[in-house]
């Protein structure tokens, strides 16, 4: 999947994405190869997926809860739904449930202020969010189960 | 023929409320009604039109009607009584607050008609995934006019004429840099949109890329073709998925059209522009930081006493400006610098794109004139405040900007009142807090906030802004004293000085101007362990008020820990061992029975 890339260290973070998108994280393995291909120490490469918010070293679950927590959602109470979350599924931001389904993560601001506060799971945007409707949507996915 | 025109909002804020099946139901409609018969109807999915909190928004053209909130289920009723028979469907009609009735065009409410739109002229008007819908509104005309009436020289006079400010944050004149990188006489030089847009409550840039990506392309040639650059890029945050389809969607069309590319317009000028996806990191919206991470590296800023102009992306001469100022260009060229130059104030011109956001009532995107004032914005505009509860607060300027205060509510908003009075103009984040915000609170976020984005490079930064948020963390939790403040302020002017990069040096704003601002909320922490607006968690508690309470039982229904108590014909009690706090009874009461407990707590 790199040969698609020429061989030029700007194209790192690019490449990088890509497998964060693929496999939902960055395996090492694939660290290496890609520091094989472009010729640049494997450290640099660490330090570019530790750096980078959007790359990840560890595995995520099969959905990906983001909770914006942007300004505008953190004065309209996004740490409720954070707690709501947390109540419901056990895990707080950074986590994953045991099960791998969920995967917890707190963004700064997604640009939708409008309809704060915000959460995503997956591609899917949820506006103007309350813990009720929290409950509500993980149900959709499988998460909460019924008390 | 006469045509006719839906417009479907479909931008994040739109398709979040479903606009995508409200524009696929219409479409669908249209075809099985036949409503094509004597009149054409064309649907068009469009940005964001910026009124987000009304949305999903249906405009139908020329009729000039606007439609509010609509579901896909209404669709038929727009197609058989609007489309086909002429009439109104009023339950869709936006409501508009300052005139307390509902109008049928959204530009009779408060929220359009105080704005005045340059950047945003096209967005909600046209397709941005059709190239034919911009070249239909003057599209790429100013780069025709600029590639085969006008040479370098003339274009850079313009621009510096115009009076235009970078709208990224800083202010810089843009005339100017385009000029130094202009004058220097190395290449290859490089062209870069800073789409970075890492403002937590800003989405000004978000909606351009999306909304009308061909302006920011046009712009950005027309400064390559006065500079002399072959190479441009556009750094867009990876968050922002559908900018980054618009876009890509605009480049490809743009050189199919001859627009970009080789030889563009047979002109002899070649310049091709790539995307760069971000990587989520805040301060790769500092300019340097930007081209490094381009460049493939960890986007850490360094010094700028060598300006970018001159040594920028690669060591070569670069000219960076921001999404807003790109997609000021074509119409500043278009309608010359004297037509710019007469909006604004003396020394910021124009008009600037504001994300208005937080407890205000239209919440959206807005575009005013500079000089425009704060009161103007969040009462007018905006129409006042959520719940109509007290306002306490605006902030300006993301997490460097500061907090405004309402005694500073009738000051014009520019470039230079901002920033005298502790604030800064910023890429253009206004949130809106009331009575509910707790100004302790918004500092910590704040700080919290640079904390994780601080690069590391400066010590003062990486360490100072972490000590700072130990002590605000410590007065949220009660924990705080007096002295503390004097530290916080001392450590605030450290890390101002000592830090390289703006997000050091402006990193202390939000305490700076809450502790000027909103001292006595600091000492009700301190001194009284109490938090007026009943946000942190261990410095408050909540009541409801037997007399005002009617039973009604809507709190007790809204408090997800089960806290709240009562039955009918009594008033409610809140539990206090179980409340954990969550607000949901003070916002979900509609007698104001519930409260924030007066009266310090120890």
């Amino acid at each position: 999947m790199f040969e698609k890339y020429p061989k030029e260290q700007r194209y790192t973070l690019a490449m990088l994405q890509d497998l964060q998108k693929e496999y939902g994280y960055i395996p090492r393995e694939k660290l290496l190869e890609l520091s094989q291909y472009l010729d640049i120490p494997l450290s640099k490469l660490y330090s570019i997926a530790t750096f980078y918010k959007a790359l990840s070293l560890t595995p995520k679950g099969k959905n990906t809860i983001k909770v914006c927590d942007g300004t505008a959602c953190h004065i309209r109470s996004s740490k409720s739904l954070l707690d709501e979350i947390e109540n419901t599924l056990g895990i707080k931001p950074g986590e994953t449930t045991k099960d791998g389904k969920f995967s917890l993560e707190i963004v700064n601001c997604l640009g939708s202020c409008a309809i704060a506060p915000v959460m995503v799971i997956n591609d899917k945007y949820y506006g103007k969010m309350t813990s009720s409707k929290v409950r509500e949507i993980l149900k959709e996915y499988g998460g909460a189960d019924d008390e | 023929m006469m045509n006719r025109t839906v417009y479907v909002c479909c931008g994040t804020g739109c398709l979040a409320n479903n606009s995508m099946d409200v524009y696929k139901e219409l479409k669908r409609l249209i075809e099985e009604y036949e409503v094509d018969a004597d009149v054409k109807t064309i649907v068009k999915s469009t940005g964001c039109n910026g009124l987000c909190e009304k949305g999903p928004l249906v405009k139908i053209e020329p009729d000039n009607i606007c439609y509010s909130k609509v579901k896909a289920s209404d669709a038929e009723e727009i197609v058989k009584k609007t489309l086909i028979n002429g009439d109104i469907v009023n339950r869709l009609l936006i409501f508009d607050t300052a005139q307390g009735k509902k109008v049928i065009s959204h530009k009779d409410t408060d929220f359009y008609k105080c704005q005045q739109k340059i950047a945003l002229r096209n967005i909600g008007e046209i397709d941005p995934g059709n190239i034919d819908d911009y070249i239909e509104r003057g599209g790429y005309e100013a780069l025709r006019k600029v590639l085969f009436h006008m040479i370098p020289d003339d274009v850079i006079s313009e621009i510096e004429k115009s009076g235009l400010r970078g709208r990224g944050g800083g202010g810089f004149p843009t005339g100017r840099k385009w000029r130094q990188c202009y004058s220097i006489d190395n290449f290859p030089k490089y062209v870069i949109c800073n789409g970075d847009e890492g403002d937590p409550g800003a989405f000004m840039d978000r909606s351009i890329l999306e909304g009308d990506p061909n302006t920011v392309i046009e712009g950005m040639i027309i400064c390559a073709y006065s500079i002399k650059s072959h190479s441009g890029f556009i750094y867009i945050r990876d968050e922002y998925a559908l900018a980054l389809k618009n876009m890509d969607c605009a480049l490809r069309q743009a050189r199919e059209r001859g627009y970009l590319g080789r030889n563009i317009m047979n002109s002899g000028f070649d310049f091709d522009i790539e995307i760069v996806r971000g990587g989520g990191a805040f301060v790769c919206g500092e300019s340097t930081a930007l081209m490094q991470s381009i460049e493939g590296n960890v986007g850490e800023p360094r010094a700028k006493y060598i300006h970018s102009v001159e040594k920028g992306l690669w060591g070569q001469p670069t000219v960076l400006n921001n999404v807003e100022t790109w997609a000021n260009i074509p119409e500043i060229i278009m309608k010359g610098s004297d037509w710019f130059n007469s909006i604004g104030t003396e020394n910021s011109k124009g008009t600037k794109v504001f994300s208005l956001v937080g407890k205000v009532k239209n919440t959206g995107l807005v575009e005013i004139p500079m000089g425009t004032t704060l009161r103007e914005l969040v009462f007018k505009i905006g129409g006042g405040i959520i719940g109509d509860r007290k306002f306490k607060a605006v902030q300006s300027g993301g997490p460097s900007g500061g907090c405004i205060p309402e005694s500073l509510m009738d000051l014009p908003v520019d470039f230079d009142t901002l920033k005298n009075i502790g604030s800064m103009m910023g890429s253009g984040g206004m949130i809106v807090m009331d009575e509910r915000t707790c100004m302790v609170d918004v500092a910590r976020y704040y700080i919290n906030f640079l904390s994780e984005e601080s690069c590391g490079k400066c010590v003062a930064c990486r360490e100072g802004i972490k000590r700072m948020l130990e002590i605000l963390t410590d007065i949220c939790n009660g924990k705080g004293s007096e002295e503390d403040l004097d530290l916080l302020e001392n450590l605030c002017h450290t890390v101002e000085e000592a830090s390289l990069c703006g997000l050091g040096k402006t990193a202390p704003n939000p305490v700076l101007t809450t502790l000027k601002y909103f001292k006595d909320e600091y000492y009700a922490h301190i001194r009284d362990k109490r938090c007026p607006a009943g946000v942190c968690p261990e410095l408050t508690e909540y009541e409801i008020d037997e007399k005002l309470c009617k039973s009604c039982g809507l709190c007790a229904k809204n408090c997800p820990a089960s806290a709240i108590r009562g039955e009918k014909g009594k008033p409610y009690h809140i539990n206090i061992e179980s409340c954990v706090k969550c607000g949901n009874c003070i916002d979900s009461c509609r007698f104001n029975a519930v409260g924030v407990k007066k009266g310090a707590r120890l």
